[in-house]
């Protein structure tokens, strides 16, 4: 006899969209049907249970209570421990995470800052205009995407939040005008009204020409041009802009992670700001991992800061560039590592990377990845929103409470990472 | 069973004004004295323990009725201001986890530093509908103390909507129904149909006037709020920020709203914001405007209000009223956040420093302590500083010196702008708070405009939630309220000798319950689900992030 389950209003968390309308059937702890998916989360979900961890001590084969009484042996005898990853696990794995950190006297950091850290460190220097995604599919006149595909990075998200959704003042695509700025013209760009093509590097250039404009003072450039575009379109931009009822702007890797980092995004929330001073406008960045935004949020209320924290002197110090898991790797700082819910191997500059190979590092996660290849420590664990429950914050911090539907024989993230930390703190 | 014996006890209360007598708690109770031979039965078992504290000052915990301690806005603040925790780091000890300070702190340490000063019960001041989920999760990481939160109501969707509509029984059940799911503790009207305008590009002034998409006014919406709020029994009044917070002549619109709602119960909140009087002829252009706001407030029974009192320094403004912080961000050119949240409100945040060289600071400061001393009922008047707003709670202790000490408030002022009299009268106001005033407006008041009939006082039944202070014989008033002898929640002593017990213990998150037909969902249903981002069926707050719930009837009748 079989048993079909129906599970309606599951959110999907393998991007920052964080889709809450996924509904799924399940049979004999299998998926067979799966709704309003994107294509990634098709594959994702198809492949849930497949490719899973076990747990593993140098190479070989060991038990569930073994691995987690290694890695507490690991981080106790470690006089630096490096805890890194979060973006992928539940706000109550990243909050065990601090607990933990914060007993072994470690640094932790997420991959918020390899990714949308600089935008908050432009926050802490400027602040940020914002809204919730919902306020934008209302209210919003004018979409501007800028280094932001989300075609192919959130493929729901134009339906769901931005070109294409029905809101409660603008109600379809012909309501809202687009424009996209990017280096290449990506599908997103190609659904815009309007393409702006800018030299790559030159973000921070294009920014301020038009914050100039819009605080009322001249460009002059002698090519007659900014960035690789031309001034005359630079102005009708800036026109465009101060005209918005309700702007908005979307933006991605392409301007956090390129030329002038932070201060892209300091240029771009310094604009936004500005342009309060005509209509309403405000940004949103494209967050990628499902849960990176909880990582900040769950350090923060702990600790006070969002990523890049240590916590050698018992109390939380924050310092990017020197907390932050690239360079306490690139530079050799730290003697052990812990990773949760991420692939640093794959991800990392090659030098911070290579350095795993070199101090003890332990891997919890529910799959194998290129950073399981070269842990001394696996941890295998339940998979978030789909095996385990717990909670995930979007990109613009809405939190959303994650169901589980199918079984699973590896208890969670967080009891993992908890049941590490009461070995270290009874010893 | 526990006696504290010989304490001098103020519990307004039960009208105990330094009264000499002894407190029994038993299960996180205060309990009568027990017959004699119940004595002797737990002396013989050895299960009776005596704490002597002879010429000690003896209050129920300390109740702030205001105060924006977690959540999203207050956790968006903590990411904005490294430079606000850097000097200020709380190591782990014991089993006491690390944390930061200053004017926003992490959730451990908010915790701490309320029970380290004698205070028992927190409520958040504003929280978003769409984001309880995370007040919830940051509340079971907020130690020691009771707490709830305030939702967030006065630029709803859908309360605009069913006033609008004149849909009276859908607004109370649609009320109800968003406390319930959101595990809230009572309703917040922040800029009511303002903060909507806001987020249309339009500004309104007053509360005559409609101006939003709704084609509302704030009166009306104002009126709508109130009068549901009263029949649906909640414990607590609206707790009203009024509109044009913040700007100089604000008085009359304050005014105006106390005398709009005077049929009802309403807590109208930092207060201090919102008594502005304006002079024409001058750049400065505030003046304090105490005497007719403190006026009205004496004339109105029902009324109640908190301060918001300035303090010179560091601090954090953030409040669901966008516009007031983008004002606050042209003025200062400080670094400014703003959040709108789909559906239901606004929010900003910009740092602050007061400075006593700064007359409009001078005169902010002097608004509040002359609002302190001229409301005659100290029933009607409770002690904040809307933290991190006009200042930090853990300023509680100077502001509560400067109200018994017009010595000290004299020589205060006398370090103020060279003009400030030309602004304000507070150097003519001799009064002085007595203990038991300083007792009502710090505990029993805020205690009894919540309707927590268990908290703010010491007779049988209350929680016991106690604070013990050295006598201020010879002692800095300060000094004394800010370092506790002694601090017990639910009957466990959590503070002894100023310092924390090395125990992690938690407190219980304040709710209520109003009735309401469930079809309400089903009624917003069709629209929640067009015009808000998430599903309906993920918007409440599931019972996992409830760890220790008290719920607070919803008894008041009108």
């Amino acid at each position: 006899m079989t048993n079909v389950k129906e599970h309606k209003n599951i959110t999907c968390t393998f991007c920052g969209a964080l889709c809450d309308n996924i509904e799924v059937e399940v049979e004999n702890n299998q998926i067979k049907k799966l709704r309003n998916v994107c294509a990634i989360s098709r594959k994702k979900y198809e492949h849930a249970l497949e490719d899973r961890t076990v747990p593993m001590i140098n190479g070989q084969k060991s038990d569930y209570q073994s691995v987690i009484t290694k890695a507490a042996e690991i981080l106790k005898n470690s006089k630096n421990p490096l805890i890194y990853g979060l973006s992928s696990t539940t706000a109550e794995g990243q909050k065990n995470a601090v607990k933990l950190a914060e007993l072994s006297g470690a640094n932790i950091d997420s991959t918020s800052s390899v990714c949308h850290g600089p935008g908050t460190m432009a926050k802490q220097l400027v602040g940020m205009v914002t809204a919730t995604l919902g306020e934008i599919k209302n209210r919003s006149d004018l979409m501007l995407f800028w280094g932001a595909n989300p075609v192919e990075a959130h493929p729901n998200h134009s339906k769901r939040y931005s070109i294409l959704a029905e809101g409660l003042f603008k109600k379809n695509r012909s309501e809202r005008e687009i424009i996209a700025f990017d280096v290449r013209k990506t599908p997103t760009a190609k659904m815009a009204d309007h393409y702006v093509e800018l030299e790559p590097g030159k973000d921070f250039e294009l920014l301020m020409a038009l914050r100039l404009l819009i605080n009322g003072k001249e460009l002059n450039s002698e090519k007659d041009e900014i960035a690789g575009v031309k001034i005359t379109e630079i102005k009708e931009i800036a026109e465009k802009l101060k005209n918005a009822k309700y702007g908005s702007i979307f933006y991605g890797m392409g301007l956090t992670m390129t030329g002038a980092k932070y201060m892209n995004t300091w240029a771009a929330m310094s604009l936004i700001r500005d342009l309060n001073s005509y209509g309403r406008f405000v940004m949103m960045p494209m967050r990628g991992h499902g849960n990176v935004a909880g990582s900040e949020i769950t350090m923060a209320w702990q600790t006070g800061y969002p990523f890049a924290v240590n916590f050698s002197r018992a109390y939380p110090r924050y310092n990017p560039g020197e907390y932050t898991a690239v360079d306490l790797l690139a530079n050799k700082e730290v003697d052990a590592a812990f990773i949760i819910a991420s692939d640093p191997a794959a991800n990392l500059p090659h030098q911070a990377a290579a350095f795993l190979k070199e101090i003890p590092t332990i891997v919890l996660d529910p799959h194998w990845n290129l950073t399981t290849d070269l842990a001394d420590v696996i941890i295998p664990s339940a998979i978030k929103g789909i095996t385990a429950t717990g909670t995930v914050y979007r990109m613009d911090h809405v939190p959303l409470h994650l169901r589980s539907f199918l079984e699973d024989q590896w208890p969670d993230d967080a009891e993992a990472v908890s049941r590490i930390g009461e070995l270290i703190e009874n010893a | 069973m526990l006696k504290l014996k010989n304490a001098l006890i103020y519990d307004p209360k039960n009208n105990k004004a330094g009264v000499k007598e002894d407190i029994w708690i038993e299960n996180e109770k205060i309990v009568a004295e027990p017959s004699e031979r119940k004595i002797k039965e737990l002396k013989e078992k050895d299960i009776l323990e005596e704490i002597d504290l002879e010429n000690k000052i003896v209050m129920a915990g300390g109740v702030d009725i205001h105060s924006h301690i977690a959540g999203p806005k207050v956790n968006s603040g903590r990411v904005l201001r490294p430079e606000d925790h850097r000097r200020d780091n709380v190591p782990r000890k014991g089993k006491l986890r690390s944390g930061v300070g200053s004017t926003v702190p992490s959730s451990y340490v908010t915790g701490y530093r309320y029970s380290l000063m004698g205070y028992t019960t927190v409520m958040e001041a504003a929280g978003p509908p769409m984001k309880a989920k995370h007040i919830h999760e940051e509340f079971n990481d907020l130690p020691f103390i009771d707490k709830g939160f305030l939702v967030l109501s006065g630029n709803n969707y859908f309360v605009l909507k069913f006033i609008s509509e004149n849909n009276f029984t859908a607004l109370k059940n649609y009320l109800a129904w968003l406390i319930d799911v959101t595990g809230a503790f009572a309703l917040k009207v922040v800029n009511p149909g303002g903060v909507e305008a806001w987020k249309e590009g339009k500004r309104m002034r007053g509360i005559h006037n409609k101006g939003t998409s709704f084609n509302l006014s704030p009166s009306e919406i104002l009126l709508a709020l109130a009068k549901a709020n009263d029949e649906l029994g909640i414990p607590h009044a609206i707790h009203v920020h009024t509109n044009d917070l913040g700007t100089a002549g604000n008085f009359k619109t304050t005014n105006e709203t106390l005398q709009l709602l005077k049929d009802y119960r309403v807590h109208v909140t930092h207060i201090q914001f919102s008594s502005y009087g304006k002079t024409e002829n001058d750049k400065v252009k505030f003046i304090t405007a105490t005497d007719q706001v403190a006026a009205e407030i004496n004339r109105q029974p029902k009324l109640t209000v908190d301060i918001g009192q300035l303090v010179f320094g560091e601090a954090t403004t953030m409040t669901a009223d966008g516009i007031l912080e983008y004002n606050l961000h042209k003025l200062s050119g400080n670094k400014w956040v703003n959040t709108d949240v789909e559906m239901e409100t606004g929010s900003g945040i910009v740092p602050m420093n007061y400075k006593k060289k700064n007359l409009v600071n001078d005169i902010q400061w002097a608004t509040g302590m002359e609002l302190f001393l001229k409301i005659e009922d100290p029933w009607k008047v409770f002690l904040t500083t809307d933290h991190p707003n006009a200042g930090p709670f853990t300023a509680y202790p100077w502001i509560i010196k400067l109200l018994m000490d017009s010595n000290y408030r004299n020589d205060y002022i006398s370090g103020m702008h060279k003009n400030f009299d030309d602004y304000t009268d507070l150097s003519n106001l001799t009064r002085e708070y007595d203990l038991s005033e300083i007792a009502v407006i710090s505990r029993s008041g805020p205690a009894k405009a919540l309707g927590l009939e268990n908290k703010g006082h010491l007779g049988v039944g209350a929680d016991a939630d106690i604070t013990v202070y050295d006598n201020l014989e010879k002692r800095d008033i300060a000094e004394v309220f800010a370092k506790p002898k002694y601090v017990f929640k639910s009957g466990r002593m959590i503070v002894k000798d100023g310092e924390l017990i090395t125990e992690l213990q938690s407190g219980k998150t304040l709710m209520t319950k109003p009735d309401y037909d469930p079809q309400i969902a089903e009624d917003i249903r069709e629209e929640f689900q067009k015009y808000y981002s998430i599903s309906i069926d993920n918007y409440g707050v599931t019972d996992n992030y409830y760890k220790k719930v008290e719920v607070v009837p919803c008894n008041f009748k009108g």
